[in-house]
């Protein structure tokens, strides 16, 4: 079986930036992605990123990726794309699947050191007579088939929630070319940026406060969604239905962690809100409770790029300590200026519940290694 | 959701388990999103749990009046994406 120091399970800013750190310190590091190309979320990302990135906030996700890429190239990472983690298993051994052409596909078995688990998120489903129709799907795909595969799904597109990624997909699918027929929050305000929101409001796009979707309706696919006034139970108010005519209806209601291979791993977790639900715990160099076994990025708790890069980018120095490249006082000099990064970066946004949040987890890692229950 | 919660819609697209199997399911005794899965198959599907997990959490803490960190997660097996017999019966496994 193939061995490898470091194993990255995920290509995004999480999983780049643990390997540029590990491999400048001078590991050996192998970055698993299934996608055809490394970047993650980024890839598809082609507006300005908002938030308080240190250097990056103003540079476009697409631009990021392609940094992180060349970065991971110029130190010799080797960037396995088109190939899929189908689990962990005892002794850090993981199984891939590497897509070589349509129809042939090559199983390898990597043993590794250390590995990095950074598998990002996934998107929410919600729930409603119709949402199983071809033509409703997340908001996040959309802008991966647009943004990407350069494929509109449709022509007129309802969304359903209006956090930022449900602002930004309405915009670039507006200026694709797809008529917007509206957007629809159950809470009383618009919950993503202002700025976003007023450049659909002044073309006159709807923003539905207080509305939720009630069905939607078609033969074959999606013709009609039928949405109405919610009350605070979730109970819609009788009469209050408005009937839209759409061929999409976009579900932008967040996302939650992609803890599978975490799960896999026998890692402990701890739920939180404000991370997105169910996130494995860690400690400060980012090792979960299995030894050896690292997590950074939106599989930990839904936060950001900019918090994703950070994360990985203390794992990575973590892994290259623990491996012997980087001597003990300097790595904890660079995890703690990474640690002082990341408590800016949360004084913005949703900042305090993601602080809280990120607490508790390394107390249940705490917890859990002292055999507490 | 109150008023649409009706026993024919689906929870999980991939076994086509409805909200009405996972009713059933709790008043058998299931109490958390491992438990729903034994007994009706959500979550064990294509997508291994990542479209219908929160749907199924969510019915569980409505029919119980539990919140949601007591209804657990979805735990996914190998492969955790679908990969074809022939790939894994194939002569690709390295020694
Ligand atoms: C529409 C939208 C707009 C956003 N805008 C901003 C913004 O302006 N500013 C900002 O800071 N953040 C923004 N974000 C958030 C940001 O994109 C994410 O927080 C960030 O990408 C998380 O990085 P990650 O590396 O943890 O995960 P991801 O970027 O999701 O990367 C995970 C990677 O792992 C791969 N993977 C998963 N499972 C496997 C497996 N089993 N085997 C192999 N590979 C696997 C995936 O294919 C993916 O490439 C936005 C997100 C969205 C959806
Ligand atoms: S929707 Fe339930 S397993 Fe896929």
């Amino acid at each position: 079986m193939r061995q490898c120091e470091v194993l990255v399970i995920g290509g995004g800013p999480a999983g780049l930036s643990a390997a540029i750190e590990a491999a400048k310190a001078g590991a050996q590091v192998v970055v698993v992605e299934t996608n055809r190309e490394v970047g993650g979320q980024l890839v598809k990302q082609t507006h300005k990123f908002f938030g308080s990135s240190r250097h990056r906030a103003g540079t476009r996700g697409i631009d990021i990726a392609k940094i992180l890429r060349k970065q991971c190239e110029d130190l010799h990472v080797e960037l396995k794309v088109n190939s899929l983690v189908m689990g962990i298993y005892a002794d850090n051994v993981v199984a891939i699947d590497e897509k070589k052409s349509l129809t042939e596909h090559n199983i390898e078995r990597i043993q590794a050191k250390k590995i990095v688990i950074s598998t990002g998120a996934s998107e929410n489903s919600i729930r409603f007579p119709g949402w199983t129709l071809p033509g409703v799907m997340g908001a996040g795909a959309i802008q991966t088939m647009c943004n990407y595969h350069r494929v509109i799904p449709g022509r007129k597109l309802l969304m359903i929630g209006s956090g930022s990624v449900g602002l930004i997909v309405c915009y670039q699918l507006m200026q694709a070319g797809a008529e917007i027929v509206g957007i629809v929050e159950a809470l009383p305000h618009i919950n993503g940026y202002a700025v976003h929101a007023s450049k659909l409001t002044r073309e006159g796009i709807p923003i539905y406060t207080g509305y939720t979707i009630k069905e939607a309706r078609g033969k074959e696919r999606v013709e009609q969604a039928v949405i109405a006034k919610v009350n605070p139970d979730w109970s819609t108010v009788p009469g209050s239905e408005i009937v839209l005519d759409t061929d999409i209806v976009a579900v932008g209601a967040g996302l939650k962690p992609l803890i599978g291979m975490a799960h896999m791993s026998g890692c402990e977790f701890v739920y939180d809100k404000a991370l997105g639900g169910w996130a494995p715990c860690h400690n400060k160099n980012m090792e979960s409770t299995h030894k050896g076994i690292y997590v950074a990025g939106d599989t930990t708790g839904l936060e950001e790029a900019s918090t994703a890069i950070e994360e990985g980018t203390i794992s990575g120095i973590a892994i290259a300590e623990s491996l012997g490249y980087i001597p003990k006082d300097k790595a904890k000099t660079l995890k703690d200026e990474g640690w002082e990064r990341l408590a800016g970066l949360r004084s913005g946004f949703k900042g305090e519940d993601r602080v809280k949040a990120k607490m508790k987890q390394l107390n249940r890692y705490d917890e859990v290694m002292k055999g507490g229950k | 959701m109150k008023d649409n919660l009706r026993d024919d819609e689906l929870v999980c697209r991939c076994e086509e388990v409805t909200v009405g199997d996972i009713r059933k399911a709790i008043q058998a005794g299931a109490r958390d999103v491992t438990e729903v899965k034994l007994r009706t198959r959500a979550g064990m599907g294509l997508c291994q749990g990542r479209t219908c997990e929160l749907l199924v959490q969510q019915i569980i803490c409505r029919e119980l009046g539990i919140s949601a960190d007591k209804a657990g997660f979805s735990t996914p097996r190998t492969p955790q994406r679908p990969v074809t017999f022939g790939t894994l019966g194939g002569d690709g496994f390295d020694k």
